[in-house]
């Protein structure tokens, strides 16, 4: 080998008996992902500072989209504020509308009708399946995989066409207001919604068989991005991210609010590959985990769906009167729901008036993305948009 | 545990830096004092009776009318589960409210005690203009670096022009009337 790279005679001035070669010094580059880049997800800057292939560390610049909608929620009643919650996490509106609807109502002390209340929950669960097909789908987008892309597409559409029957709106719903959703389910609703779930559960299997045990995909990203269980709390992450990592908490069951606590589910967590088919190299909390953490939850949702629509009272009100009016005692309240990214927070504080002293909105998608510095370090360039893909952000929530 | 108990083992550490204790509520919260307020974090973090190992929230609310800026901290403790099927449960949940001056805003970092604060704080640094002494990098984070002002902040007033770019309505109005 050292003969051979003596006889080697190289364009540029280099000394191959120094003792130091592997040392080779490399020239440290800064390098821009985003706000315009197609793995990001949105306007999200990273500047990354290389050396060759490797990341030595990756800097997050947020707020392209900062509208500032605290400022816009302490000149607003509550229910005029709820289309701003839409603008937030958009793909996942009427769970933010119902965590918003929760604080306001545990605040002013409204009761909402148990009817009203199994209609948000149908609701909030069906735009958690269409939250996470678009995040399945976007992420084969970013591994390279086009075709599942189309396929999410294709059965979200159908709980578009459910949510607009149920409000008229395809993707800000403001439909679920303080005091309970706004209208009654349209006709034949429970019937169109079994017919999709029916159709739908067997999905789930299909795209595994696709996208989640694919070769390349799990080779992409079966052990990268590895967060751990204490990293993950300490960094204050939520949702499926932090599940994935080993830990059984969703706020559903660990902390339940509105009637989850009637309902049978499971939470899926993060798994160790290599058994029950489950592909070998597969650690808790690497990216692949935290994207078939998505494909389980799905399913469970179709459950609680079926669930809500059994119980459901037949008629009755769906939403409490004058809740639109109330006055907001003096006082606050912070409330945090389980949306389909993580823990969205409410912090409502009021003085007495119908308009609230002070809004504050902890979007989970903001809290996920602020471990990224520390998992990108000593990662492959090519491997970021897979740790960025599963974290699953979703700007409009970061920013606010 | 809790809310009283959790209030109670907090007084008992800390008398002199108590100002308020408020167990009842949706909220339950205590007031404390901005001046050991690190020493109080490293507390609730590392006592075997509390461990509040999740930093939910940090929420700056500007109460002008008593000149002060309120920070509220939200906690959590997490209760690992028994088996390995088993679900994690809320062991301890309370909240924190610090006060602090106003005309001197600045408080002690709690970023080396819960990572989780190093965003929350640049976002409340960002819209309220409090200072966290100690913070690893305290830069404005929503806002773009040469802003001027702190939006949240209640005698905050609109720019009129920014970069050029007119920040007036077609109405000639900078900030919605009701």
């Amino acid at each position: 080998m050292t003969e051979q790279t003596l006889t080697f005679q190289p364009d540029i001035d280099i000394d191959f008996k120094r003792d130091d070669l592997a040392d080779l010094p490399t020239e440290e580059m800064l390098i821009n992902m985003g706000p315009q880049h197609p793995a990001t997800h949105g306007v999200l800057r990273v500047v990354i500072r290389t050396d060759g292939e490797m990341v030595m560390e990756a800097i997050p610049h947020i707020g392209y989209l900062h509208r500032c909608a605290e400022k816009i929620g302490e000149n607003l009643q509550p229910y005029q504020f709820v289309p701003k919650t839409d603008r937030m996490d958009y793909l996942a509106a009427m769970n933010n509308n119902q965590a918003f609807a929760i604080a306001v109502e545990q605040l002013a002390g409204i009761e909402v009708p148990e009817r009203g209340r199994y209609i948000r929950i149908i609701a909030a669960e069906l735009n958690r399946i269409a939250s996470h097909l678009v995040s399945f789908g976007t992420y084969g987008l970013d591994m390279g995989a086009f075709t599942p892309f189309l396929y999410s597409f294709r059965e979200r559409e159908y709980i578009l066409d459910l949510l607009e029957a149920l409000c008229g709106a395809r993707l800000t719903y403001s439909y679920i207001y303080p005091g309970g959703p706004n209208h009654d389910l349209p006709e034949g609703f429970a019937d169109k919604c079994r017919e999709f779930l029916d159709y739908f559960e067997p999905k789930v299997d299909e795209y595994n068989d696709l996208l989640s045990f694919n070769h390349i995909f799990v080779k992409r990203t079966a052990g990268v991005g590895v967060i751990s269980a204490e990293r993950a709390i300490a960094y204050g992450l939520s949702g499926p991210v932090l599940r994935a990592c080993g830990v059984r908490w969703d706020l559903r069951r660990t902390r339940p609010y509105e009637i989850y606590d009637r309902f049978d589910f499971e939470i899926p967590i993060g798994i160790e590959g290599g058994s029950d088919g489950i592909p070998a190299g597969v650690v808790p909390g690497d990216s692949w985990n935290r994207y078939f953490v998505r494909m389980l939850e799905m399913k469970q949702s179709v459950r609680i769906i079926r669930q809500a629509l059994d119980q459901m009272p037949a008629d009755g009100p769906v939403a409490a009167k004058n809740a639109k009016n109330a006055k907001l005692p003096k006082g606050s309240v912070y409330f945090e729901g389980e949306n389909p990214r993580g823990q969205l927070g409410f912090y409502i504080e009021g003085d007495g008036s119908k308009i609230p002293y002070r809004v504050k909105a902890r979007g989970p998608s903001f809290c996920n993305l602020s471990i990224l510095t520390e998992v990108c370090r000593n990662l492959l360039i090519a491997d970021m948009p897979a740790v960025i893909g599963s974290i699953d952000v979703v700007m409009g929530e970061v920013d606010r | 545990m809790a809310p009283e108990a959790v209030l109670e083992i907090i007084e008992k550490q800390f008398p002199d830096e108590v100002i308020d204790l408020v167990p009842e509520g949706v909220h339950p919260h205590a007031v404390v004092k901005p001046d050991r307020w690190h020493d109080i974090a490293l507390f609730l973090r590392d006592d075997e009776r509390l461990r509040f190992d999740w930093l939910r929230c940090v929420t700056g609310v500007d109460h002008i009318e008593d000149k002060i800026f309120t920070l509220v901290y939200d906690l959590h403790a997490t209760l690992p589960a028994e088996t390995p099927s088993g679900i994690w449960k809320v062991r301890n949940e309370i909240a924190i409210k610090v006060r602090v001056d106003r005309d001197d805003p600045h408080v002690a970092s709690v970023a080396d005690v819960w990572p989780a604060a190093n965003w929350h704080e640049r976002e409340v640094y960002d819209l309220l203009g409090v200072v966290f002494d100690g913070h690893p990098d305290l830069r404005r984070i929503l806002c773009c670096d040469d802003w001027v002002g702190h939006p949240l902040r209640k005698d905050y007033e609109y720019p009129l022009e920014f970069h050029g770019i007119p920040a007036v309505t077609e109405f000639a109005q900078t900030r919605p009337q009701h």
